[in-house]
């Protein structure tokens, strides 16, 4: 079975391509990009599409990477055994099977997403060297081995904030989503919003990739942001025009703040735009 | 099989390894890709680059070694739209550049040899080279705008679908060393973390509670320990103001990812070479200041100093007494240079102006050699090494 997409989710060729590999030689992939290229959606997309269970772990700056295999309640136990009860004898009762195992135990091989790895301490992926290559774990207070039923597809994402090691990458299929062109944006908005007319469509777009042009900006708007700026712009029904205007007294498109996210941002738009359409005249 | 292109990659020092090359021909063997160039590359490129920096050096490999294997009939043509270069480049350019670019011959003139340039370089491009601005020889880098963002024959030919996918060289703007964001930077100072646990107890040490618990034969004991934080202190001195001026939006980003990522962070300014006061307030640098002794006295050595300057300047302003071009200079910017050397032990010094320009400067050579060559590059790969200096 391949992952072509699905009808809400616009995958490029060589994504495909990376996602397929990654499925056939049971290696987990990882995927960057800049934020809001859809890289977390990927995941939940592929699992749509495969009719797989999705298992998501988020990493905090504080997940270690036991959390995901299994944690042994100790506190539990010791208040337990401070109250008699029955339980304390058993020491599996204590034991909370994490992501990654609920991953392998699975009935069947399930999507597996590792999502923002990078926000974990620097040590974190290398902790997982061996359990992601061999898909198999041992459990110290049980003695017993879990290993993988089936292999998962493990799906990584990061945002590049840390650096991983060299022995992980080594173990993973990679892909970086680059920044979608003009055609697959239209394609992608056409799955989000299929209603949408397609006049206000194309000039949306226009005054999107002019604010993406724009030299200097701290934060350039990304898809979902304009997937996001699309719908404002949809409910509030604007006039056909608004978009094309040549208004000196509307420089910024409406409703910017969807789209631009910090104030110098808007301050330098501004300018520039004044600058642009005072060279027109 | 694919053996001279997995040693040319790593000759273009693309990290790959054996056993990355066995991934890929096993996907190929599994048909993983089904025969077709583009589905190849797709696959190589998944599973050799583990880092968007190398995507671009990959695709020039890439370019150069399946060269031929497939040839497509329409043969892309780049046109440039003239008012749109025209009118970004201006928007970037400085006043001094603009007086370089009027002696060139103008405008006119400058894009007619851009224009013959392009075409040239589309010729040899099929040949597997490389676009303009690359090698940084090109006049139109030279001049200051940013063939990035301009993005001469990739931005046009992205909707010709003629132009083989690897030689659109999408991710040129990812190589290294040539953009630094403040996002970037953050990354290269991650290097310089040193975690330590100081300051309050608050969090639960179970470890220690579970030992002393049962040491206490059963009785809970709770133990608590301090959080871990980044304890590494470092203190940024700042060039401003004269030569630096073509380099504060760097600067700007040094310092805005600098400040979020330490705890322990101080910066003063100082002009050209550090003499006997530095200051905080760019604009009231004449009235409040702060003696060089205090700022000695002030931050113990345990501190690490960054110096961030051109050190393009009269080697007088160096070497002598009363060198410094602002004031009466008692003591030589050697002495003082020396001066803090000798108390800070883990510093560098980093360079806005490019590598391969400090040899035609006397001064930048005196200064290196004051820093026993621990001067790099403001680059992130210059970064980089400067970090992994610091934390030596």
């Amino acid at each position: 079975m391949k992952f072509k997409g699905t009808d809400t989710y616009v995958a490029t060729e060589d994504l495909m391509i990376a996602v397929n590999a990654a499925m056939t030689l049971e290696r987990p992939l990882l995927i960057k990009g800049e934020p809001g290229t859809g890289k977390t959606v990927l995941a939940q997309e592929v699992a749509k599409a495969l009719g797989k269970k999705f298992i998501e772990w988020n990493i905090k700056s504080t997940t270690k990477a036991q959390q995901g295999l299994y944690e042994y309640d100790a506190v539990s136990r010791l208040r337990d055994s401070q109250l008699g009860d029955d339980k304390v004898h058993d020491i599996s009762n204590y034991i909370r099977p994490g992501k990654m195992w609920e991953a392998f135990t699975a009935d069947e091989s399930p999507i597996l997403l590792i999502d923002e790895i990078d926000k974990a301490d620097i040590e974190f992926p290398n902790d997982l060297l061996q359990e992601l290559d061999r898909m198999e774990f041992f459990v110290y207070e049980t003695q017993q081995t879990i290993k993988a039923k089936h292999r998962p597809l493990v799906i990584i994402t990061s945002n590049n904030e840390k650096e991983l090691p060299d022995a992980f990458l080594r173990r993973c299929f990679f892909h970086y989503i680059s920044f979608p062109d003009t055609e697959t944006m239209e394609k992608i908005v056409d799955v989000h919003h299929p209603d949408a007319k397609r006049e206000l469509v194309r000039d949306a777009l226009k005054v999107f990739f002019d604010v993406r042009e724009t030299p200097g900006l701290k934060k350039k708007p990304s898809t979902s942001e304009l997937l996001d700026w699309l719908k404002l712009l949809m409910s509030e029904d604007l006039p056909e025009d608004v978009l094309r205007s040549k208004d000196p007294g509307k420089l910024i498109p409406p409703l910017h703040g969807a789209l631009l996210k910090n104030e110098q941002d808007v301050h330098l738009f501004e300018r520039l735009a004044f600058l642009s359409r005072r060279e027109q005249r | 099989m694919f053996t001279k292109f997995f040693f040319t990659l790593k000759d273009a020092s693309v990290p790959v390894t054996l056993r990355e090359y066995l991934t890929l021909i096993e996907a190929l063997k599994a048909g993983c890709a089904e025969y077709s160039v583009n589905d190849f590359y797709y696959l190589a490129r998944a599973t050799l680059v583990k880092d968007e920096k190398n995507l671009d050096k990959f695709d020039q490999v890439f370019g150069h070694c399946f060269n031929g294997i497939e040839f497509i009939s329409d043969a892309a043509e780049v046109e440039i739209p003239e008012e749109w270069l025209k009118k970004l480049a201006e928007l970037s350019l400085t006043d001094e550049e603009k007086a370089q670019v009027e002696a060139m011959g103008g405008w006119e003139k400058l894009m007619e040899t851009l224009q013959e340039r392009l075409k040239e370089q589309e010729k040899r491009h099929q040949g597997g080279n490389k676009w303009i601005g690359t090698a940084g020889k090109s006049p139109f880098g030279a001049y200051g705008y940013n063939p990035e963002g301009v993005r001469i024959g990739q931005k046009e030919s992205r909707h010709r679908k003629a132009v083989k996918v690897w030689d659109k060289r999408e991710y040129k703007n990812l190589d290294d060393s040539v953009e630094l964001g403040t996002r970037n930077i953050k990354v290269a100072m991650k290097r310089l973390r040193q975690f330590a646990r100081e300051g309050a107890a608050e969090e639960l040490d179970l470890d220690d509670t579970i030992r002393s618990t049962a040491r206490n034969a059963g009785f809970l004991d709770l133990k608590m320990r301090p959080e871990r934080h980044n304890t590494v202190k470092v203190l940024i001195l700042f060039d401003i103001g004269g030569s630096m001026d073509d380099h504060i939006k760097a600067c700007e980003e040094l310092f805005s990812a600098a400040r979020t990522e330490f705890k322990h962070l101080e910066f003063y300014y100082f002009h050209n070479c550090v003499y006997e006061k530095l200051w905080k307030e760019n604009s009231r640098r004449h009235t409040s200041f702060m003696p060089t002794w205090d700022v000695l006295h002030t931050y113990p050595a345990d501190y690490k100093l960054i110096l961030v300057g051109d050190a393009t300047m009269s080697p007088y302003e160096i070497a002598y007494p009363g060198g410094s071009v602002e004031h009466w200079n008692e003591e030589a910017g050697q002495v003082w240079m020396e001066r803090m050397l000798n108390i800070y032990h883990k510093a560098v010094w980093l360079n806005p102006v490019p590598e391969k320009y400090w040899d035609y400067t006397p001064s930048v050579q005196m200064i290196k050699q004051l820093m026993t060559d621990r001067m790099y590059p403001l680059t992130i790969g210059g970064l980089e090494s400067a970090m992994k200096e610091l934390s030596r």
